[in-house]
């Protein structure tokens, strides 16, 4: 099925600027499923708020955009509702580690059957140029005119020392590593995490001077070098550029199969039931 | 926890109101539950936890309780019937997305076991206080129906029919009780299980040209889709179409609104229910819910044995606020006393009301109590008999 396919095309055009990364990952999205001929209508996307949560419009699937940091909660929800589908939640460096931070360490430590793909343009683009968990420090944003003093956040390390099980990171400019990255996520059965840098021309790019959409992409180019390569270099060579590629890969129990497990294990078989009436150990008297 | 499906038998036990609360979900077929433990709440999380998977269905012991009823929404897009218990301080945190769920047309229940506030409060006694937060604690205009049982056994029939509301209108639904109702014990019979008929949700009848927002023309409520069954839609929190897709447009915003406020306002006969005793020849009433109910209950009785003209009103259903039967109050009682452990948030609707229907021949007094007790008996005969 061609890429487009996946698309409610009726949506499209989307909202997002001229440069932006985000279609660039969508489509990495999009790609990583049907190499994987993941049947359309057993998948379920999940978005927050903010540019990268819009996408889920654009996808012909069961979508759902849902508030400002919760996406993850949301799918919580339908994953031990339904395991037997395969639920993504699209998010931004702000819904996913500012507001809903909580929500994404909580999701990584339970190990539920959710692939989180973190779009990271270093910003918050939506309300036009804030800094974010993921701005880099000394960066400008509209609120850090300055630049900003705030450390940003490892983003992998982070999922990885909250559980989660499977942890990448991709780019927009290197797409056919995101796609690998995602497909690679979309095979683990429990928590995975793919972050995917991406460009910002109009509040990050014009803000700090980096340039427009070409100049983005050399921009994360140029700061990131491939876990493989990283480790065959000097250590001088590999100082201060972000690593890309499979970061961690440690697959465990997944939640919703252990609480299905749980069910088989006490659930009662009421159609064979006709006896008296039973009670159980929390009786309140 | 007693068996609640299959049997012809009826039920008759000692039971705490939270008991009650979850076993009448249970008979309305709760089959996910999402919670944060919360006093004085968390009797309703534990037996959920031990009971849900024995039926095949869902507990999650979220992370706070905004995670809570975002798995609650999710769960229910996927077809389930689900329901969330928690106290005001998580009930605050749960107003974004009580707005969401109300946009959206996604059926959850709340049950919101009422403790004094604001803030951490008193912990953990009793108050009224959140009577005007479930009708408006969340942003914008949007419909929502609140519930207040007024024994233990209500808190069986309450719940029940909370899950049908939410299922028929598709809107979120809360059930308000106390500290005093949720951890009192009471003796009650509950109704044979088999005479349960819990109100499945009508889905649509065909894929081909499903528009998820588009209102069915029996009842006014468009027709819910399971996720996962192919019908390929879109939710959002944005204003939308009957497409379900986000427009910019005033007309279809404004139209969305109002279709949204209409499920219950043309419904108000239907969903509003209140208990009554001796209104007929009153001449001082007292309205009241939940538990200060049951003190007001008591005294009005008083009142009438040493000759005093009383009558009782208890509301069962607090949104929307039954208009009708405290109107009617006007016609014929001088005195309106408006019992709650709150400082008159019952009583700013009913001033409302006789203010605009008795034309001056009825008075709204307030007998409020926030200190965190419940009503004496003796407090509301006071008021009646005019010596407070």
């Amino acid at each position: 099925m061609p890429a487009l396919d996946y698309f409610r095309k009726e949506r499209l055009p989307h909202i997002w600027c001229p440069g932006c990364g985000h279609g660039a990952i969508t489509g990495a999205l999009v790609r990583a499923i049907e190499k994987l001929r993941i049947d359309k209508n057993k998948v379920v996307i999940v978005s927050g708020i903010g540019c990268s949560s819009r996408a889920v419009g654009y996808l012909d699937f069961d979508t759902l955009h849902t508030a400002h940091g919760r996406a993850l909660a949301y799918a919580t929800g339908i994953k031990l509702s339904r395991p037997e589908l395969h639920v993504i939640v699209m998010t931004g460096d702000g819904d996913c580690t500012a507001i809903g931070g909580n929500h994404f360490i909580h999701a990584a430590r339970r190990n539920i059957g959710i692939t989180t793909i973190i779009m990271n343009n270093e910003i918050y683009g939506m309300t036009s140029g804030q800094y974010s968990p993921m701005t880099p420090k000394g960066m400008l944003g509209t609120t850090a005119p300055y630049g900003n003093l705030e450390r940003p956040f490892d983003l992998c390390k982070l999922a990885i020392a909250s559980g989660a099980t499977y942890v990448a990171r991709g780019t927009a400019y290197h797409v056919p590593l995101t796609i690998d990255i995602i497909e690679k996520a979309l095979l683990n059965p429990g928590f995975s995490v793919v972050e995917a840098i991406s460009g910002c021309p109009t509040y990050f790019g014009r803000k700090n001077k980096i340039g427009g959409a070409v100049e983005m992409l050399d921009w994360i180019k140029d700061s990131t070098i491939n876990v493989k390569a990283a480790a065959v270099l000097p250590p001088e060579k590999v100082a201060g550029k972000v690593l890309i590629g499979e970061l961690h890969s440690a697959p465990e129990a997944e939640y919703a199969a252990l609480y299905m497990e749980l069910i088989g294990r006490v659930q009662r078989r009421y159609d064979d039931y006709i006896g008296e009436v039973r009670e159980c150990a929390s009786n309140s008297d | 926890m007693p068996e609640i499906k299959n049997t012809s038998r009826k039920i008759v036990k000692l039971m705490q109101g939270n008991e009650a609360c979850t076993i009448g979900a249970l008979a309305a077929g709760l089959d996910f539950y999402a919670g944060y433990p919360i006093t004085p709440s968390t009797e309703i999380a534990e037996i959920c936890a031990e009971e849900l998977p024995k039926v095949g269905g869902r507990f999650i012991q979220m992370e706070d309780e905004i995670g809570s009823i975002a798995a609650i929404i999710g769960a229910s897009l996927t077809g389930r019937k689900t329901m969330t218990a928690t106290s005001g301080p998580g009930f605050s945190l749960m107003q974004e997305l009580i707005g969401y769920a109300a946009l959206c047309e996604i059926p959850i229940v709340i049950v919101n076991v009422m403790r004094v506030g604001p803030s951490t409060g008193m912990p953990t006694s009793t108050a009224q206080g959140d009577v005007m937060q479930a009708r408006w604690g969340t942003h914008g205009d949007h419909p929502i129906i609140a519930l207040a049982p007024g024994n233990v056994r209500e808190c069986f029939d309450l719940t029940l029919r909370a899950f049908d509301l939410a299922e028929k209108y598709r809107v979120p639904v809360i059930v308000l009780t106390d500290e005093v109702i949720g951890h009192m014990r009471e003796k009650v019979e509950l109704p044979e299980p088999r005479s349960i008929h819990p109100l499945k949700r009508k889905a649509p009848s065909s894929r081909a040209g499903y528009k998820p927002y588009a209102a069915d023309p029996e009842g006014g409520v468009p027709l819910m889709a399971p996720f996962g069954e192919g019908y390929r839609w879109h939710v959002t929190g944005l204003y939308h179409d009957e497409s379900g897709f986000p427009t910019q447009k005033p007309a279809v915003a404004d139209t969305l609104i109002r279709r949204l406020q209409k499920k219950v306002d043309l419904n108000v006969d239907d969903i509003c229910e209140y208990a009554s005793e001796s209104l007929d020849d009153c001449e001082v009433a007292v309205v009241s819910f939940g538990s200060s109910a049951m003190s007001a209950l008591s005294a009005v009785r008083r009142a009438r044995t040493e000759g005093i003209k009383a009558g009782f009103l208890r509301l069962k259903t607090l949104w929307p606020f039954p208009e009708k039967v405290v109107a009617s109050l006007g016609s014929h009682a001088k005195r309106v006393i408006v019992a709650e452990m709150n400082l008159g948030q019952v009583a700013l609707e009913v001033e409302r009301i006789i203010g605009t229907t008795s034309g001056g021949r009825s008075k709204v007094e307030r007998l409020g109590k926030v200190n965190g007790e419940l009503f004496h008996p003796e407090e509301v005969f006071n008021a009646i008999r005019g010596n407070t």
